[in-house]
This record gives structure tokens, sequence and C-alpha cells, in this order.
């Protein structure tokens, strides 16, 4: 992303009812959970983590501001998740045959704003290695999360994923959400 | 030279069958695009591109590293990206502005937006008396050999002779002039982002899928049930009863059943070019489309309006390098890079002067069909590499092209597929056809 705001973590943490240490931990167990879900091929569980409404989005650069009516790498609700879901998980996804596993490594968590309802705005890190047959990529960059607090946990309004190679070409293309 | 190494070329293609080291073979790699690529009209982009004096867009041609420049004076420049001293690349980035000249970052040395020399550092002191400066044409940066706008589109070529464009184009000059005149303003806008995905096959597997009606329904079919069920899923809740377009563009993979296929048809131009008419003219009565409707015919006439929005095309190939989708506003340009590598360079366009809704209907095609993450052109790639391995083996050699072979009907030079036999691979031979006539040189 290409202007980092100051972390409002400090000024919020201990204003709210749990304090700032809390949230931190919460924030990260939930994209930690989020990472492992995918690695593990869990799809549905990994959908279940977007509101209703929710978006996951990755922009084509950095300079986008909205997912909506421009071109976009992904730009998905949950419909549109489902229908990538029941694509891999189709025998005849031909692309899905051979092995592909990923490897996703969130870190650099900072949450940059809390809310009065106690929903968040979260930036991290990620790097993502991905083996496919015999071949490694490697993709990075960095995640925005609009998180929704809700009484069964954070649910994503949505995720901006903003890739560090996203204007490079792509050697062959992503199979589902990075 | 390397016409020795490889003898009795046109042995290589049979009416119905190729060999497979058409498509392995790095020295018939190097010599296509020697006889193809640098020669003929390829297409280099959108004028829309480089709106302003000094823009500027690098694009691959065979193997040429070129640069599409707009000058002060609005005209566009095809020009290699070499300075002519020391053979510096001239522009590093993909695309930018120039400034009012290019200026190379070795020695300075300065050139006009279309190529001639402008100055050099302390030119008098250090060039009088010898052959060099303004003077010596190769002083300057060199040019495309020809370059040719055809509605906005700029095509390069790289030889002196040959057809003009319009010629070479012939009846695939309707892939634009379908887009344009769909536009109420009569022109298309590029919308600047470019999706770029290399394929790990040789670039003319990728070209003959194009208008392969046979495979969609094989290749595609998770995704098309996926996008089914899925629309079914929203039709049912939803109170109007409709999923949006989107979803049908994909379900069709799967609800157009291999049957079916043989109902559309192909049509095959001289130079390789190839038509296949189909689905994509469909005409929902959906309020989006009626509010367009109302200002195409205020427009156009309704007679116009008529003949506009009735031209039946799915896909049109131009031959060697560009395939696009017309009623979705989008192309694929394909740049080889290597006998087994090629490049697809993904746009989209704005139809000028019609409603946002129409312009989404082809953003959601780019998105869910052509961007990195593709839903549908995964499981093409996948296909693509296959072949290219399989056709790396000894396992056999040949390729065959013989489906509906001898049924199609041939008028004045037009290879029409007959009825009821739109899955011909007619297409294919026909590319293969051009293909053996540019490769005798």
């Amino acid at each position: 992303m290409a202007k980092v705001k100051k972390s409002a973590v400090a000024a919020k943490a201990g204003s709210g009812k749990g304090n700032g240490r809390d949230v931190q931990y919460d924030v990260e167990q939930f994209l930690y959970r989020q990472a492992e879900l995918l690695d593990s091929k869990q799809w549905q569980p990994w959908i279940d983590l977007f509101a209703d409404d929710g978006v996951y989005w990755m922009p084509p650069e950095p300079s986008y501001k909205t997912w909506d009516g421009q071109p976009a790498i992904f730009a998905e609700d949950k419909n549109l998740m489902t229908v990538r879901m029941k694509r891999v998980l189709h025998p005849d996804a031909w692309s899905q045959r051979p092995l592909w596993e990923t490897n996703h490594v969130v870190s650099n968590v900072v949450v940059e704003k809390v809310l009065p309802n106690g929903d968040l705005h979260v930036r991290s890190r990620f790097h993502m290695m991905e083996l496919r047959r015999d071949d490694v990529r490697h993709f990075a960059g960095a995640y925005r999360h609009e998180l929704q607090k809700t009484s069964n946990g954070y649910r994503i309004k949505l995720q901006r994923v903003d890739m560090t190679n996203a204007q490079a070409a792509y050697d062959y293309v992503l199979q589902v959400w990075v | 030279m390397l016409q020795e190494q490889i003898p009795d070329l046109a042995k290589y293609v049979e009416p119905d069958r190729v060999r497979r080291e058409v498509y392995t073979d790095p020295d018939i790699f190097e010599l296509e695009m020697q006889r193809i690529h640098e020669r003929v009209w390829i297409y280099c982009g959108h004028e829309t591109q480089i709106p302003k004096a000094g823009d500027y867009y690098t694009v691959q041609l065979g193997r040429q590293p070129m640069l599409m420049v707009r000058a002060s004076d609005g005209k566009i420049h095809v020009l290699y990206n070499r300075c002519p001293h020391r053979g510096n690349m001239m522009c590093g980035d993909r695309k930018g502005n120039a400034g009012d000249f290019f200026r190379c970052s070795y020695h300075a040395w300065t050139f006009q937006h279309d190529g001639r020399l402008r100055s050099i550092p302390m030119m008098e002191s250090g060039y009088a008396g010898t052959r060099f400066g303004k003077d010596n044409p190769d002083c300057s940066m060199k040019r495309a050999a020809r370059v040719e706008n055809y509605r906005g589109f700029v095509f390069a070529s790289l030889a002196s002779d040959g057809p003009s464009l319009q010629e070479f184009l012939g009846a695939s000059k309707v892939a634009f002039d379908d887009m344009c005149d769909r536009a109420p303003e009569g022109e298309v806008e590029i919308v600047p982002n470019c999706f770029r995905v290399i394929q790990h096959s040789n670039w003319k597997i990728f070209l003959e899928n194009q208008l392969d009606a046979l495979h969609p329904s094989v290749t595609h079919q998770s995704t098309g049930r996926a996008a089914h069920e899925v629309e079914k899923m929203i039709a049912a809740k939803a109170k109007k009863g409709e999923a949006p377009l989107s979803y049908h563009m994909l379900s069709a993979f799967a609800t157009v059943t291999i049957d079916k296929w043989d109902a559309f048809q192909t049509l095959n131009y001289p130079y390789g070019h190839c038509i296949l008419t189909g689905y994509m003219g469909l005409r929902p009565q959906d309020p989006d489309t009626l509010a367009y409707d109302k200002i195409m015919i205020a427009k156009y006439g309704q007679k116009r309006f008529e003949e506009i929005v009735n031209v039946n095309i799915h896909h049109v190939l131009i031959y060697p390098g560009l395939s696009v989708q017309s009623p979705l506003q989008q192309l694929r340009a394909v740049r080889p890079l290597s006998v087994d590598r090629t490049l697809t360079e993904i746009w989209h366009f704005r139809l000028k002067g019609a409603p946002e809704a129409i312009y989404r209907r082809s953003l959601a095609y780019y998105n869910l069909v052509n961007s990195p993450s593709t839903l549908v052109n995964a499981d093409d790639l996948e296909n693509f590499w296959k072949c290219h391995q399989g056709l790396s083996s000894n396992g056999g050699d040949w390729v065959t092209f013989g489906r509906h072979l001898g049924r199609d009907i041939d008028k004045n030079g037009v290879v029409e597929t007959a009825p009821n036999c739109g899955t011909s691979e007619a297409p294919m031979r026909n590319q293969m056809k051009a293909w053996a006539e540019y490769m005798r040189g």
C-alpha cells in the first residue's frame, strides 16, 4: 500500500473494555486462523470468516480506492467465493489435479483503528510460498482487513490484498485467494 | 541458414495434420519470428493508451522490443526501443511519458517522438568531420517499417512490403467495427489496466484453442457447473428471480452442452483469420439493456441499430497475434516469448456514450474470465501446458485436425463450416494453412 497510516492502537489501547493487548492478540489469532484455513484448503470455513456482505478484493495496483466498478484481480462477494470453492472442489477442475500447496506467513500486524462499536481496521504483511508440481512461486504483500465485531468473534467486511507483484506478469494464474 | 537446418518445411504441414516439431522446435520458432511475427501486421495497442504527447507504451513485436509513442502533433509512431549510439534501451519502464523528447540514459543523445535525432552532447566538437550527425539516418531511432491505425487500434509491420492493414485484416476487421459500432459515439476507450499472464506453451496452442468449440464444455465444466449452482441459488433467493448476467456467462460453459456447440459456425478467412459466431451475441431484455438500446436507436436509427446489435460474434481471431471478443469489448494480444512460453496481454474497453451498466458487463467478464485469478482460463492453461509436454515427447509425430474434415464449404476462399459442424477443426486447418504459406518465405 502506498501510504502507511500511523498506528491508532497506542491511543486506543486501554480505552475500550479490554485492553489493547487483548485486541492485538485476538486480531493476530484471527489472521493466523485465516491463513491456516487457506493452507489447509478448508474453503467453506474460510468463506465463513466473511460477513454476509463481505468482500475479498485484490486491486491490480495500489492506487485503486475501491473494488467497485474497476478492474480487479479479485473482487468477490460470498456468492462468487462460493463459485470459486465449488469449482476447485469439482473433480473435473483440471488445473486443480496436480499437486498444489501453499504456505502463508502473516506478520507486522498493526491495528490501525478501533471504532467505538469495536470494529477494527487492521493492516498486516503476508508472504505466500506456492508449490505447483515441481515449481515454486512466491507472492508477498499487504493485507488490510476491515473487521466487524460480532458475538461470534470478528467477521471480515472487506479484505484488501495488495500484492507487491500485482503489476508484474503472472507466470501461470492464481487458483484461489491469497 | 535456418532453412537449411529445417529442410522441406512444407512437409511438416498436411491439410489435416501437423508435425509436432512445429510447436516444439526452437529453430522453427526463430524462423516463425522472422517470417511471421516480424513481417505481418501485429497489434501494438489502442491509441487511447497514449493520450498525451510523449506518452509511450512498450510492446514486443516478434523478438523486437518496440515503443508506441504519441508525438506532439498527435501522430502515433512505433520505434525500436534502442538508442542508435551504443544500443542502449531507450525506455526501461513498461509505460510512461518521455517528456518533450527521448533522452538516452547512457550518453544523453536525444530524439524527437518520431525517432529523429534531436541532439548529441557537444555534437559539433565531438562529431565534426565524422559521418555521424543529424544527416545520417543511422543516428536516429529506427522506426517500424509500417504503422497503421484502424478505428483507434494501432498495428505495425516490421516489413516494408506486404498487404496494407485493411487488406490484411479483410473480414476480420469486423472485430473492431463490432466493438466501435456498439458505442453510441462510434468509438471505444481503453480501460487503463493490462492483465498479463504467461502460458507455458507454444503460442499456436493458445490460438488454436480460441475457436475450438468442442473444448468449453469439457475444459470448463467445473466452473460452468459451480456457477450454475450458485446462479440457481441466487435466483431462488432474489425477488426478481434472476442472477446477474455474469453468472450466465460462466454457467453457459456447462448449460451449453457439448452436443449444442455444433450449432455454432466458424468462418475461416485468408491469412489465417477466423470468426466463431455464437452465444455472446445474446440480447437480454433487462432494464439496463433497454436503456442502452434507446440511446443507440436515438443515435443510429432503428434500422442501423438492428444491424449493429445483431452482429453475431463470439470470438474473432486475427492471426497470428490477436484474439478479440468484440461483444464484450476485450482482447488478448499474444506475444511469443520462446518456443514454450507465451505472454498474453489482456485489455478491455468502454463503449463511449454507453451507460455504466453496459461497461460493468464487460468488466465482470474481464475480471472473472481474463484476470490472473481467472475462473476459466486456469484450466485452459493447464491443457496448453499438457499439450506442450505431450508434443515434446516421441510418443507420436503428429497433431491432428480431422474433425468434420471434408464437410467445410469453400466460398471464394472463405471456408465456412457446414450446418451442424460448429465443432469443426476448420479454424486450426485454416491457421496452419496460413502458417505454411508464411513459412515458405
